[in-house]
């Protein structure tokens, strides 16, 4: 096994204010940017503050910015990293900061309770659920979502304007909506709830231009843009934009999408 | 506290607030601007190319091929075309090149493209210019506004593109005959519009509203099975939209070119049989 000191800053500091702060620190073959955290706070800054849980790329709890790219601590290997370069980690910087590499994520919870809910179909109990698995395919990929919030810190839209975070849900959340509106027992439709219609209005799907930053960084590899929110904004469109599609639902009497 | 920098109270974006003080716009170290400044590069030449030959209102017909620039050829000032794909419906009021009339469908669908939206939103606007590199404007107000919320007509273009194909396959076929408008013949040109045509239909198929309409708006796969089929082969496309997107839009300027180099008598068309 070989080892040798890597140069390190980290942002240090809170509300009030703070900076990059050099280190060097021993790194070692197999190692992530998470462990040389963990030896940096065993070693020379036992007081830094880090957010982190399962070290498996599953819990979502350690999103950072390394080198001013946000990732995963744990899923970041230091062997793509040379051993001239310096490293940067920071803090998540669409977020506000609560102290050295942890943020308030809580702008993402007030999201999430903007979503309304699964509505359950009619007339159909619990344990009597039944579906096709072509059916819940779009759903599931949404499903692998570990709710890290990097496309939430990486989408221009809020990240860059403040001022947007009360319109926008971001990604994330979209993913969301779309994840319901594909799903094959959601009644939200029956129930007089159009996502089609809010995903637009109220959740600020028009703020998206699918620049796919959010895919880029999604550790779980879904391709929230060209499944969820593109898919979406074309959803959007049957329901606002198309006279065509309006007019044929009007003359079917029915909503479209079967 | 780590050091003495301040919090950047109020200065905007990164630097909005509570988050954390970091001064620079980004951290990235690796080369971010590569790709939106070669994307950016690349659709400007296509952009200079395609005015310079849309609006020269010459050398575009070389029988049997006619340019994809040209075609349909829909005013009086077009050039004859033996049984090629002309027709007077503007007449003689229509002075400037003919180009210009067709040219509007495939530019508004390329224009209102969800690729090619990211392409120019990142390389012509910088919004973003890259992933966690800050966009360089005070306001944002993304598609939800005119004139952007205009894009949202993208499916009408791709029902005119789909005639629009639909024509230049016709040239395409026209292409299999000689100078003498005998059938079944071969020459050069011939492969590079096939090539052409193979390209543009891939594109327009390939498009994110197509997915939406051959089956993507379904909530229930499982009852319309043949549409289901159609979104998985139109998603397996969807998936290369960039790579066609590129490959389409350089074959359609080259097989122009092609047909430049033979109307201005560059060169001559080599043929097979």
């Amino acid at each position: 096994m070989s080892s040798y000191e890597a140069r390190f800053k980290v942002w240090r500091g809170d509300v009030e204010g703070g900076g990059l702060e050099d280190f060097e620190v021993e790194v070692n073959d197999g190692e992530v940017v998470l462990d040389i955290i963990h030896r940096l706070q065993a070693t020379q800054a036992p007081d830094l503050a880090v957010r982190w849980n399962c070290k498996a790329g599953k819990c979502g709890s350690c999103s950072a910015e390394i080198n001013g790219r946000p990732r995963l601590m744990c899923m970041t290997r230091m062997s793509v990293f040379t051993r001239e370069e310096t490293i940067t980690v920071t803090p998540l910087r669409a977020f506000p900061v609560v102290r050295d590499l942890v943020t308030d994520v809580g702008f993402n919870y007030t999201k999430a309770r903007e979503v309304p809910a699964f509505v359950p179909p009619e007339g159909v109990g619990p344990g009597e659920y039944r579906m096709f698995q072509e059916d819940v395919d779009r759903s599931q990929e949404f499903r692998k979502c570990i709710e890290c919030f990097l496309c939430q810190d990486t989408c221009h839209v809020v990240r860059d304007h403040e001022e947007n975070k009360s319109a926008f849900a971001g990604p994330r959340f979209l993913m969301r909506v779309a994840e319901l509106d594909m799903h094959p027992l959601d009644a939200a439709a029956e129930s007089g709830l159009d996502r089609k219609k809010t995903a637009q209005d109220e959740h600020g799907l028009g703020y998206c231009n699918i620049t796919k930053c959010c895919t880029e960084v999604c550790p779980e590899g879904i391709h929230i843009t060209d499944n969820a929110l593109i898919p979406l904004k074309e959803r959007a469109v049957d329901r606002k934009y198309d006279p065509l599609v309006w007019l044929g639902s009007k003359i079917m009497r029915r909503p479209s999408g079967g | 506290m780590a050091t003495g920098t301040e919090p950047h109270l109020n200065s905007g974006g990164v630097r909005t607030g509570t988050r954390a003080a970091i001064d620079a716009p980004h951290l990235r170290t690796d080369r971010w601007w590569l790709a939106p400044a070669a994307t950016a590069a690349g659709l400007l030449a296509f952009i200079v190319y395609s005015t310079w030959r849309a609006f020269a209102n010459a050398d575009y017909y070389s029988a049997p091929y006619v340019s994809p620039f040209y075609s349909p050829c829909l005013a009086e000032n077009c050039k004859n075309m033996p049984s090629g794909p002309n027709a007077d419906v503007f007449g003689s009021w229509w002075g400037i090149s003919p180009a210009i009339i067709i040219l509007i469908f495939p530019l508004g669908f390329r224009l209102t493209c969800y690729y090619y939206r990211k392409a120019y939103y990142r390389g012509f606007w910088a919004s973003p210019p890259a992933c966690a590199v800050a966009e360089p404007h005070k306001k944002y107000s993304g598609e939800t506004r005119f004139p952007l919320i205009l894009q949202n007509i993208h499916r009408y273009f791709f029902y005119a593109a789909i005639v629009v194909a639909g024509i230049l396959t016709y040239d395409t076929v026209l292409s299999f005959r000689d100078t003498d408008e005998n059938w079944g013949h071969m020459g050069l040109g011939t492969l590079v519009f096939l090539v052409n045509i193979t390209l543009i239909w891939a594109y327009t198929i390939s498009c994110h509203s197509c997915r939406h309409i051959v089956g993507g708006k379904l909530k229930h796969f499982s009852k319309h099975p043949v549409r289901y089929k159609a979104w998985q082969f139109v998603g397996k496309l969807n998936a290369r939209h960039m790579l066609l997107a590129w490959a389409s839009l350089v074959s359609v300027a080259l097989a122009d070119f092609y047909v430049y180099l033979l109307a201005s008598g560059a060169f001559d068309d080599p043929r097979f049989f």
